[in-house]
C-alpha cells in the first residue's frame, strides 16, 4: 500500500506518494489561497487520477496541517519531526538543516547533540515576507532572484522581523537604490534573521541541506547563506517535500479511503470555534445607508475641469503610493492623481507633468510643493519649490475641508499619523512606531497573496459574519492569527474583515492610546488611502462610537496640502517647476557609493538627474552633501562622547595585570568610574570602542534571546573583542542598584541591565577563556561598596588590602562625579547660549548608552541640523527637586526621565523633549506614558522616536520636523 | 491623590482579586474573609477581557498585566461589580521588573474609566504601600502561606493523578471536595495548625491514592516561568488542560517556591548589598516557617510512592547555584532555573519555559539560562513558548508538539 504525507503549510499544500520501498512516486506541490479544505479536495482528486489505489497509508504534517488532523481524524507528524525522518532516510550524512517556509524558519543540528529550532513569533513570516518584498518592488519573487544575482552592494536592513526589514526596505527603494541591490539585501537580511534568531551559539559546519519554498526557488538566497555561513549547502532532490515525505516515513499513518476523504473535504472543515468580532454590516440596506451618509459628509471641495489662472502643484511621495494634484488660487482641485510607486515615484511624476504640459500647454503652474517620504528626491528631481513635512500637509487639507476640525487620522500604506487640534494649532501628534507600520499595505499584499485586487478584498469583508480577531501586535503577528483563524475554518470574507478591523484597533489602541472616544474629538477627519475600504472606516466608526467625516479625495489630502502650502506661499520665489522640454530631456541614474567621509561610512544612494542636480540619500551628516561638517553643531551626544573618549585610551604599560571593560549598557556612564577604580588598582585598562555594526555581527550568534533590546545584544560584541586582546581579566560586574539620585522610591537598574553579565556568563563559551568578573556589587552605598569590592578583588587578586580598594573606590566616586560635573556645565553653557540666540532645545531622553552611535543612528545630529541645540536627560535631571508621579519610581535612569520632562514642562515654547526608546525596552512601555503625561499636563507635544539595530530616518525626521512645526505654529 | 482604602470600606466594598493561580483562590479567599475582608475573584475570560486590557494599558506592557487588569477592569466595565463599592487588590513585590508597576498601572486605567473612586489595594510582603483598611499581618501572612502549601498540594495531587484516572471526574471531584472542606475548617477557625495541616496533607494525599488509575507511560512535562503565565490557564491558553490532551503528564512546581524565593533574597541583599539585618531576621523566620510547612507536605507525600514529590527548597537553592547566581532577584530571577533543573532531576526532561512576550527577567533566567541547562542535563528538552494577546495558539501548540515529538523519539530510541 502507498504512503501518503501531505504537508499543509501557511500558503501551501505539499503532497507525496511514497511505495514501500520508500521510493517516492507521485508528488505536488500548490498554493492554497487559504482555501485548505477546497484544494486540498482538488488536490485529492488529481492524485486519484494519477495513482491507484483507493486507500493509503496517510498522515498530515505543517503549521496549518495540525487543526486540520484533529478535525478529520487523521494522525498528525510535527513538522520539523518529519523533517528530520526524512533527512535521515534520504541525506544520512547531513549535519545541519536549514528550513524556511511562507511562515516558519526551523534549524535542525543533527550531529554534536541534536537540536531543532524553530523562530519565535516575532521572528515570524519569512516566506510571506520575501513574497511581501517582491509585491513592494513589483517583481515576481523569481525575478527578485534574478535581481539579487545582478546586485553590486548591500544595504543593511534589519533582521529582527519582518515588519522592521520592510520599514528599512521602503525608503530605499524610495531614495532610488537600485532593485538589484535591495533585492541581495532583502535576503541577506534573511539570512541573518535567521542565523541570529536560530543559530544561538551552535555553528555550521560540516553537510548543510537547505529545503523548503524560499530555498528551493531562490538560488540567490542560498548563496547568501553560503556566503554568511562560510560553507556551501546543498539543496537535495525533492527539498520541497520533506516534511511530506517524512510524513508519510513516520510510520504513524492511518488507512484511509482519498475517494471518501475527498467527499468529506467538500463538506468544508473549521469547527468555527474562533474568536470573532461583530460583524461589519448585517444587511445591504444598512450599507446603503452608511454609504450615503458619507457620500454626503464627503462633498464640500470642488473638482475643476480644466484649469482656472494660476495653478499650483502638490505632490505627495508616500511610501508606497504617489499622489499629485493641482489647485487654483481658490483651494479648486484639478487632475488628481493617485498610482502605487512601483518603489520608484520618479518616472510617475514625470509621466503626470509630461501630459500635463501636453493636455494644457498653457497652464501656468505658479508653485508647487511636496511633501512624503520621497520629498526630497522628488524636489531635486523636478526643481520644485518646497517641501513641507507630511503632518502639515495632512493638517491643512483637512483645515480647508472641515475648518472645525479636531481630529485627523490618516492611515497611509506605511504609517499611521494622526493629530488633535486645539484653537486652530496642532496639540498633539501620535505617529505609528515602526512596529505597527505597514498596516495599510499589509492589506494590500495579503489581498493580492490571495488573489484579489485590494478593492475586491475590501469588499468581501463588508458582509461577513463572523470577522476574525487577528489582534493588533503587528502585521507578523496578525498574518500568524490568520493561520491560525485558517485552521479554523475562517473565510476569506471573515479574514478580509478581520483585517480591516485590525488595522483601526492597531490606530487607536497602540499608536493613540486612545481610552475612549472623547479623547479623539467632536470633529474627526480621516484619509489616507487606507480608508478608501469601506470596511475600515466602517471598523473605526465602530470601535470609536463616532460618526466620522472621509473627505471625497481622502487619499490625495497630503497632495492637496502640499498644494495648499505652495498657494500660501505665492509669490514668494521664482516657480521653479521643470519645463516640458526639461522634462522631455531629463534623465536619471542613480550610484550606490559607501562614503569615505568618516569611520561611520554611511551607504550612500546618489540620484543624479543629468543638469548637475543631485540628490544623495543614506547620509547620516552633512558631509557628504555640503562638502564638509556643519559649522554650528550644538550637541551634548558628542560632548559626552568626547569626554567618556578620555578614559579609551587603552594604553598597556609591561607588567601590569590588564582588566577589560566592555563599552555598553551601564558602563557608558560608569566608564569613569570603573576606569579609576581599576587604575588606582594599578591595572592597564582595555576598553572596548564604540559599537559598530560589524561588532555587532561578531556576536550575535551567542545571543539567547531575539527579542531582547539592541543594546543589550551587542554586549555579546563587546566581549569578543575584549576577549580578541587575551586581557587577565574582564570586568563586567551584576547591578541590581544603581547610583541613588534621590529622584525617586529605589534605584534598580532595570532586569536586563542589571543582569547581562549573567546572560554573557552562560552563552559566551569563549569567556571560560578568561577571568570573567562578573560578581553582585551596588553603587549607591560608598561605605558598603569598598567592603564590598575588597572581598570582590580579593577573591580574585589576592594581595590587593582594603586599604588599596578603599582609595580606589575614592578614585572612583571622584572621577564619576567630575565627569557629571563637567557634562553639566558643558549643559549649562549649550542652555545659556541657546537661550541668548533664542535658538530650540531638545532635551534628548534616553538611557546613558544611547550616546553610541551605533544605537542612536545620528538621531541627535539630525535634530542639530534641524536646526536646535541637543542636550541629555542627565543634564537637566538635577535641576527639580524630586515630586510625585503616578507610576512606581524605582529606576535610577527611568527617574531622570520624568524630572527632565518636569524640567522641559516649565520651560518656554522654545524648549522641548524627545524621547529614545530602544525596541524591546519593555519598562518604557510604562515610562513613555508618563513623560508623555507630564509634558501634556503643561501643554507640550510629547515625541518619541523607537530605535532598533537600525532606524528608519525618514520616520525620524517626520517626527522631528512635525514637532518643530508645530511648535513654531 | 489615589483613594485610600478606608476602615469603613472593609465592611461596605467587595475586594475584587485577579484569578491567578488553578488550585489556590478559593483557600486565600477563605483566610482574607476570616480576617473581615470580603475578597471576590474576578474569573472572567476571553476576547472581552484581553480587549478591555488592550484598550486601559499600554499595550507594550506585559502580558500578565493584560490578563490580570484587564479582569479587574471587565468585571467594572461590564457592571458585574458596582465601583461605589468594589477595591481591586492586586499583588506587588517591590522588585525591580514592571510588575511593580501593576498597581499604577490600574490607577491609571480606572483614572481614564471615570472610576477614580475606586481604591486599588497594594497586596506586598513588605509593606510598600499601607491602606488605613487593610492591613497584611504577619499572622495573615502565615495563614495564606499554610493556605498556599494545601494549594500546592493539591495542584500535584491532581496533575499526577487527572491521566490516569479510570472513572472521569474522579480527581476534579476529590479537587473540589477538599477545597470545600479546607475553607469549612478555615471558616470554623481550624486547619491552620501544624498538627491539622499534617493531618489534613495525610488525609488529601490517602483520597487521591484511593482514585483507580489506570496503568500507562505517559510523556512527562514540567512547567516553568513566569509566575502569571506558567499557573493561570487564562494566561497560557489552558496549556495542562492541551498538554492533557496530548497524553502528557505535567508537573508544575508550586507557589510556595515564590514566597520562599522572596524571604530567601532577604539574606543574599545583606550579603551582597549590606541591607538591614531586621529585613533578614524577618525573611529568615518566614523562611524557616515555609521551610518547616514544606516539610509536611514532602512526609506526607513519602508514603505514597505513585506521587512524585518535589524536593526542599534548600534543594532547589543548591540547583539554581549550578546555573546562575542568586543575586538574580527580578521577576522569578534563579528560582526558575533552579526549579527546572529540580524537574529535569525528578525525570520531567520536557520543560516548557511559559513565558510573556518580551518579559525583561526572562531574557535572563529563561532563554538565557537553557544553554547552561542544557551543558548541565545533555538529555533535557527545553522550550520557551511565549505569550501574548497577539501570539496565535497554533504556534504555542505546534512548537510544544515539537518538543513532544523529540520526546517521544528519544524515549522511543531508549527502549530500542
Amino acid at each position: 500500500m502507498f504512503k501518503l504525507g501531505i504537508d499543509v503549510g501557511s500558503t501551501t499544500l505539499k503532497c507525496a506518494v511514497l511505495e514501500d520501498s520508500g521510493a517516492l512516486v507521485w508528488s505536488r506541490y500548490l498554493r492554497h489561497y487559504s482555501r485548505i479544505a477546497e484544494n486540498l479536495g482538488k488536490l485529492l482528486a488529481e492524485l486519484r487520477e494519477n495513482v491507484p489505489g483507493e486507500a493509503m497509508e496517510l498522515s498530515l504534517s505543517g503549521s496549518a496541517g495540525m487543526g486540520l488532523a484533529e478535525e478529520l481524524g487523521l494522525p498528525f507528524v510535527q513538522e520539523v519531526f518529519a523533517e528530520r525522518v526524512a533527512v535521515k532516510k534520504l541525506m544520512p550524512g547531513t549535519d545541519a538543516v536549514i528550513e524556511l517556509g511562507g511562515e516558519d524558519a526551523k534549524i535542525l543540528f543533527l550531529t554534536g547533540g541534536f537540536e531543532m529550532r524553530m523562530n519565535g513569533t516575532c521572528a515570524g513570516g519569512t516566506g510571506a515576507f520575501i513574497d511581501q518584498m517582491a509585491s513592494l518592488m513589483q517583481v515576481e519573487v523569481s525575478e527578485m532572484d534574478a535581481l539579487a544575482e545582478r546586485a553590486e552592494k548591500l544595504y543593511t536592513i534589519a533582521s529582527r522581523c519582518g515588519v522592521f526589514a520592510k520599514s528599512d526596505v521602503q525608503p530605499l527603494l524610495n531614495q532610488g537604490a537600485r532593485k538589484e541591490d535591495v533585492a541581495a539585501s532583502i535576503f541577506r537580511a534573511v539570512v541573518n534573521q535567521t542565523v541570529a534568531g536560530l543559530a544561538q551559539g551552535r555553528e555550521f559546519k560540516g553537510n548543510i541541506l537547505y529545503l523548503g519554498g524560499p530555498l528551493t526557488f531562490l538560488p540567490a538566497l542560498r548563496r547568501s547563506f553560503d556566503e554568511v555561513l562560510e560553507t556551501k549547502g546543498v539543496c537535495p532532490e525533492n527539498s520541497l517535500f520533506y516534511v511530506a515525505m517524512g510524513a508519510a516515513m513516520a510510520g504513524a499513518g492511518a488507512v484511509r479511503d482519498l475517494g471518501k476523504l475527498e467527499e468529506r473535504l467538500r463538506e468544508g472543515t473549521g469547527s468555527g470555534s474562533y474568536v470573532a468580532c461583530e460583524p461589519l454590516f448585517t444587511s445591504e440596506a444598512e450599507y446603503e445607508a452608511f454609504r450615503e451618509r458619507h457620500r454626503r459628509a464627503s462633498l464640500g471641495i470642488t473638482e475643476l475641469r480644466e484649469p482656472a489662472g494660476e495653478m499650483f502643484l502638490g505632490v505627495d511621495a508616500g511610501s508606497t503610493t504617489v499622489k499629485a494634484v493641482l489647485c487654483d488660487a481658490e483651494g479648486r482641485l484639478f487632475r488628481p492623481f493617485y498610482a502605487p510607486n512601483h518603489g520608484n515615484p520618479v518616472p510617475l511624476i514625470r509621466e503626470y507633468l509630461t501630459s500635463l504640459y501636453r493636455d494644457w500647454p498653457d497652464i501656468r503652474i505658479a508653485g508647487s510643493a511636496v511633501t512624503g517620504y520621497g520629498e526630497e528626491i522628488i524636489r531635486s528631481a523636478f526643481r520644485m519649490d518646497r517641501g513641507l513635512v507630511e503632518t502639515m500637509a495632512h493638517y491643512t487639507a483637512a483645515r480647508k475641508f472641515r475648518p472645525d476640525v479636531d481630529f485627523i487620522l490618516d492611515i497611509g500604506g506605511q504609517d499611521i499619523k494622526c493629530f488633535q487640534i486645539r484653537n486652530g494649532a496642532i496639540d498633539n501628534i501620535y505617529l505609528n512606531e515602526a512596529c505597527s507600520s505597514g498596516c495599510g499595505s499589509f492589506l494590500q499584499t495579503f489581498a493580492q497573496a490571495l488573489g484579489y485586487t485590494t478593492r475586491e478584498f475590501a469588499a468581501l469583508g463588508l458582509y461577513a459574519r463572523k470577522p476574525v480577531d487577528l489582534g493588533s501586535r503587528c502585521t507578523v503577528f496578525m498574518n500568524s492569527s490568520v493561520k491560525q483563524a485558517q485552521k479554523d475554518g475562517a473565510t476569506v470574507e471573515d479574514i478580509a474583515a478581520g483585517l480591516s478591523i485590525s488595522v483601526v484597533k492597531n490606530a487607536l489602541y497602540k499608536v493613540i492610546r486612545c481610552a475612549g472616544p472623547d479623547r479623539l474629538g467632536k470633529n474627526i477627519v480621516v484619509q489616507g488611502g487606507t480608508f478608501l475600504n469601506d470596511a475600515v472606516l466602517r471598523a473605526f466608526e465602530r470601535e470609536t462610537g463616532r460618526e466620522v467625516i472621509r473627505p471625497a479625495f481622502a487619499p490625495l489630502m497630503g497632495a492637496y496640502g502640499a498644494a495648499l502650502h505652495a498657494l500660501a506661499h505665492r509669490g514668494e520665489e521664482t516657480p521653479g517647476l521643470l519645463t516640458l522640454a526639461e522634462l522631455e530631456a531629463f534623465t536619471h541614474k542613480v550610484a550606490a557609493v559607501t562614503c569615505s567621509g568618516c569611520t561611520n561610512h554611511c551607504s550612500l544612494t546618489v540620484n543624479d538627474f543629468g543638469d548637475g542636480r543631485r540628490y544623495i540619500a543614506g547620509n547620516r551628516c552633512e558631509k557628504p552633501v555640503a562638502g564638509k561638517k556643519a559649522g554650528d553643531h550644538r550637541d551634548l551626544y558628542e560632548e559626552k562622547l568626547k569626554l567618556l573618549s578620555a578614559f579609551c585610551g587603552n594604553a598597556r604599560e609591561e607588567g601590569k595585570p590588564t582588566v577589560g571593560l566592555p563599552l555598553g549598557l551601564n558602563f557608558y556612564e560608569l566608564l569613569p568610574f570603573w576606569h579609576s577604580f581599576w587604575k588606582s588598582l594599578g591595572f592597564n585598562v582595555l576598553v572596548s570602542p564604540l559599537s559598530t555594526r560589524e561588532l555587532y555581527l561578531k556576536g550575535q550568534h551567542t545571543i539567547p534571546s531575539d527579542t531582547v533590546c539592541y543594546p543589550a545584544k551587542l554586549m555579546h560584541g563587546h566581549v569578543e573583542w575584549l576577549l580578541e586582546r587575551r586581557p587577565d581579566a574582564i570586568f563586567y560586574p551584576d547591578m541590581t542598584y544603581n547610583t541613588d539620585e534621590g529622584l525617586g522610591v529605589n534605584h534598580y537598574n532595570c532586569p536586563v541591565v542589571a543582569y547581562y553579565p549573567q546572560v554573557l556568563e552562560m552563552n559566551v563559551p569563549r569567556l571560560k577563556e578568561t577571568r570573567f568578573i562578573d560578581d553582585f556589587v551596588s553603587p549607591a552605598d560608598r561605605g558598603q561598596f569598598a567592603r564590598r569590592m575588597t572581598e570582590i578583588v580579593g577573591k580574585h587578586f589576592p594581595g590587593i588590602t582594603a586599604k588599596q580598594v578603599k582609595a580606589a573606590a575614592a578614585a572612583a566616586y571622584g572621577s564619576y562625579e567630575a565627569y557629571f560635573a563637567a557634562l553639566r556645565a558643558k549643559g549649562e553653557e549649550f542652555l545659556r547660549r541657546a537661550e541668548a540666540e533664542n535658538k530650540p532645545v531638545i532635551v534628548l531622553c534616553g538611557r546613558p548608552y544611547h550616546v553610541d552611535p551605533e544605537i542612536n543612528h545620528g538621531i541627535q545630529s539630525l535634530i542639530c541640523r534641524l536646526g536646535a541645540v541637543v542636550v541629555t536627560e542627565d543634564s537637566v535631571s538635577d535641576r527639580v527637586e524630586p515630586f510625585p508621579v503616578k507610576v512606581r519610581n524605582q529606576w535610577t535612569y527611568h527617574a531622570r526621565l520624568y524630572a527632565a520632562a518636569k524640567w522641559v514642562a516649565a520651560q518656554g515654547k522654545r524648549v522641548n523633549l524627545v524621547q529614545l526608546v530602544s525596541f524591546g525596552c519593555g519598562v518604557d512601555a510604562i515610562t513613555t506614558d508618563e513623560v508623555r503625561s507630564i509634558l501634556e499636563d503643561a501643554g507640550k507635544i510629547y515625541t518619541q522616536i523607537k530605535i532598533d539595530e537600525i532606524s528608519n530616518m525618514g520616520a525620524v525626521s517626520i517626527r522631528l520636523r512635525s514637532l518643530f512645526a508645530a511648535v513654531e505654529g | 491623590m489615589p483613594v485610600e482604602f478606608t476602615k469603613e470600606m472593609k465592611r461596605s466594598h467587595t475586594i475584587l482579586s485577579p484569578d491567578m493561580f488553578p488550585t489556590h483562590m478559593e483557600l486565600l479567599q477563605a483566610i482574607f474573609r476570616i480576617h473581615g475582608y470580603n475578597i471576590a475573584i474576578a474569573r472572567d475570560e476571553g476576547k472581552q477581557v484581553i480587549d478591555t486590557g488592550l484598550k486601559y494599558l499600554h499595550n507594550d506592557v506585559c502580558y500578565p498585566a493584560i490578563c490580570a487588569v484587564g479582569q479587574q477592569l471587565y468585571a467594572l466595565e461590564s457592571g458585574e461589580y458596582d465601583p461605589k463599592t468594589t477595591a481591586l487588590i492586586m499583588f506587588q513585590t517591590g522588585g525591580g521588573c514592571r510588575a511593580s508597576n501593576y498597581i499604577m498601572l490600574l490607577r491609571k486605567a480606572l483614572h481614564n474609566m471615570g472610576m477614580d473612586e475606586v481604591p486599588v489595594i497594594s497586596l506586598s510582603l513588605s509593606g510598600l504601600e499601607r491602606s488605613p483598611g487593610f492591613r497584611f499581618t504577619p499572622g495573615m501572612m502565615l495563614a495564606a502561606i499554610r493556605a498556599v502549601i494545601y494549594g500546592d498540594m493539591l495542584l500535584l495531587l491532581k496533575n499526577q493523578t487527572l491521566p490516569y484516572e479510570v472513572n472521569e471526574g474522579d480527581t476534579a471531584g476529590t479537587v473540589e471536595k477538599w477545597i470545600g472542606e479546607l475553607t469549612e475548617q478555615f471558616r470554623r477557625g481550624r486547619g491552620l495548625s501544624r498538627r491539622a495541616l499534617r493531618r489534613n496533607l495525610r488525609a488529601m494525599a490517602e483520597d487521591f491514592h484511593r482514585i483507580p488509575r489506570e496503568k500507562k507511560e505517559l510523556t512527562k512535562v514540567g512547567i516553568v516561568g513566569e509566575i502569571y503565565v506558567k499557573y493561570a490557564a487564562f494566561g497560557n491558553n489552558g496549556l495542562e488542560k492541551f498538554l492533557l490532551s496530548q497524553g502528557c503528564e505535567t508537573m508544575v512546581p508550586g507557589v510556595l517556591g515564590f514566597f520562599q524565593y522572596c524571604f530567601a533574597n532577604m539574606e543574599t541583599d545583606r550579603k551582597y548589598y549590606g541591607k538591614p539585618l531586621r529585613n533578614v531576621l524577618a525573611g529568615n523566620l518566614m523562611l524557616r516557617f515555609a521551610d518547616r510547612w514544606e516539610q509536611e507536605m514532602l512526609h506526607a507525600l513519602e508514603d505514597y510512592p505513585e506521587f512524585v514529590a518535589p524536593v526542599s527548597f534548600d534543594r532547589v537553592k543548591e540547583l539554581a547555584d549550578r546555573v546562575i547566581d542568586r543575586g538574580v532577584k527580578m521577576g522569578e530571577g534563579w528560582l526558575l532555573p533552579g526549579e527546572t533543573a529540580e524537574l529535569i532531576e525528578k525525570g520531567y526532561t520536557n520543560v516548557i519555559c511559559a513565558q510573556p512576550f518580551g518579559c525583561l527577567p526572562n531574557h535572563i533566567v529563561g532563554k538565557g539560562t537553557i544553554r547552561r541547562l542544557r551543558e548541565l542535563y545533555p538529555q533535557a528538552n527545553i522550550f520557551p513558548v511565549d505569550y501574548d494577546a497577539g501570539a496565535s495558539r497554533v504556534n504555542q501548540e505546534n512548537r510544544i508538539k515539537l518538543m513532544l515529538a523529540i520526546a517521544r523519539d528519544e524515549a522511543a530510541a531508549v527502549v530500542e
